[in-house]
């Protein structure tokens, strides 16, 4: 076991881990932080999607030590004590979530591209979102979601 | 859940406190960049190095920069894909490598993953990237922990595909490859990096680290273009790839042609006998077709992923055509003594 000390949601968080676990693993069994979801654990699906730094990258094959010094944002740093984020709110609204397994993942994907892209074109929300795997349903509405939230925040 | 075996990671800050970790550790060490293949690979226990040595903390290997003359472009190792291919030096001068790095995996993995480590990226195989548990109840293969290779039955050569999207386009364009070891420094041209033996399949020793890609800008006729065959737009290792390049007169008169198929044995295949074709004339449709004619008769894929065969081979006239159907409406790249400017 060795200290790793993360800057997680805003929060100085330390925590004792083996030497050889991952982003998701501290996260999860660490840190309590179990909205980023162990999927295939191997980077296929996106499900443990995570922001490092503005941009999303997968927390399962992430060595923790890579994460140190760096700025880690997770689904739970989303909402804010003001309300959901407009991207959570909006997949709310438009039905955009199934059995949810997918979803953080999908909301920090969504994030990261409207913080780097606050108006981005269908085509650039698919783009954005084709390292994140649904399987329950279509993506349609997730893109609709994505669309409107991007709308309500540049009305902001 | 995939646990990784324990390990000790290291975070060097210089190339030499790299190269000496890993010569001072020696088979029990593994260099890693983006981790985007060793990661899985590491949780398959296809690798189970005592000792990761992490290189992301180099700061020496990071940037894209025309060299002092300005003949070359230099980039990083450590330039992360998506970086690489919306960078405006790489699209403007080679097109084709920033399509190509824009095209692996998915947008998370190029966050993550690097060129350096693309390059360096381990052989595929349907046999070989799985658990295990699925590796070790077919008794393992020839490439990891068995003797037996599954996809010819008899060889004892391991056929596992070369699966990177940079390095065909990096051979195309007469790229060299920066490399240190405990030995120095020292050069090797991107086509000659390559081995067709599909357990290890570069000339990179275990203990060196690829540092940086040097690129040709060439003239200002120069173009080049890049196709990916794969199964889901996003996410999957090529089923097939295709890299060209070309320097083109103002007319459209082909000088210089080339073009290198890979993703469907240990070492990217560089087409041989176009320029006998192509040169001295326009990229048209009889010499569009004379050349995909030839990289099919010089290509044959194995069942080394779980893809028909011979639809894969079909499928190398198909892109091999649209790839020099991109490069003949490519304008040129802007290159050195164009009149475009930067």
């Amino acid at each position: 076991m060795e200290v790793v000390r993360l800057r997680v949601n805003g929060d100085e968080r330390v925590c004792g881990v083996p030497t050889h676990y991952t982003l998701l693993e501290t996260l999860r069994y660490g840190l309590g932080l179990t909205g980023s979801k162990q999927g295939c654990d191997k980077g296929d699906c996106g499900a443990c999607t995570v922001i490092v730094d503005g941009r999303a990258v997968l927390s399962c094959i992430t060595p923790v030590w890579e994460a140190e010094g760096r700025e880690v944002r997770t689904v739970e740093g989303l909402a804010t004590a003001a309300g959901l984020h407009p991207v959570q709110d909006e997949f709310d609204l438009n039905g955009a979530a199934q059995c949810g397994f997918c979803t953080p993942g999908i909301l920090c994907s969504s994030v990261a591209l409207l913080d780097r892209n606050p108006s981005p074109t269908r085509g650039e929300i698919r783009a954005a979102l084709a390292g994140n795997l649904c399987r329950c349903t279509g993506y349609e509405k997730i893109y609709d979601a994505v669309e409107a939230a991007a709308e309500r925040l540049g009305d902001r | 859940m995939l646990r990784l075996h324990p390990f000790r990671y290291h975070r060097p800050e210089t190339v030499d406190e790299a190269v000496a970790l890993l010569a001072g550790f020696g088979e029990e060490a593994m260099p890693m960049a983006g981790g985007t293949d060793l990661m899985p690979n590491m949780k398959h226990r296809l690798f189970t190095p005592a000792h990761v040595v992490s290189l992301n903390r180099i700061a020496a290997m990071r940037g894209v920069a025309l060299g002092p003359s300005g003949q070359h472009l230099r980039i990083g190792a450590l330039e992360t894909l998506a970086d690489v291919s919306a960078n405006p030096l790489v699209r403007r001068y080679f097109p084709g490598l920033a399509d190509a790095a824009g095209l692996v995996a998915g947008p998370q993995l190029r966050n993550m993953g690097t060129i350096g480590g693309n390059v360096c990226l381990d052989t595929r195989c349907t046999y070989y990237n799985q658990t295990e548990f699925w590796r070790g109840a077919l008794g393992y293969c020839l490439k990891k922990d068995g003797t037996v290779c599954h996809v010819t039955k008899v060889g004892k050569k391991c056929v596992a595909a070369h699966s990177a999207d940079t390095p065909p386009n990096l051979i195309a364009l007469g790229a060299t490859l920066a490399l240190a070891g405990p030995g120095g420094a020292r050069e090797i041209p991107a086509a000659e990096f390559f081995l067709t033996d599909g357990i290890w399949n570069t000339r990179r020793a275990r203990d060196e680290i690829l540092t940086e890609i040097r690129i040709p800008v060439g003239g200002p006729g120069r173009r080049s273009a890049y196709r990916k065959l794969r199964q889901r737009h996003s996410i999957d290792f090529p089923l097939l790839s295709v890299a060209v390049t070309g320097d083109f007169e103002e007319n459209g008169v082909v000088e210089r042609i080339g073009g290198v198929v890979s993703a469907l044995g240990a070492r990217p295949r560089v087409v041989a006998g176009w320029d006998e074709i192509a040169v001295g004339g326009r990229l048209g449709g009889r010499v569009i077709d004379a050349l995909a004619d030839r990289a099919y008769a010089q290509c044959r894929p194995l069942e080394n992923i779980i893809v028909d065969a011979e639809w894969r081979r079909a499928m190398v006239r198909v892109h091999v055509r649209r790839a020099l159907a991109e490069l003949a409406g490519r304008a040129p790249s802007a290159g050195n003594g164009s009149a475009a400017g930067p």
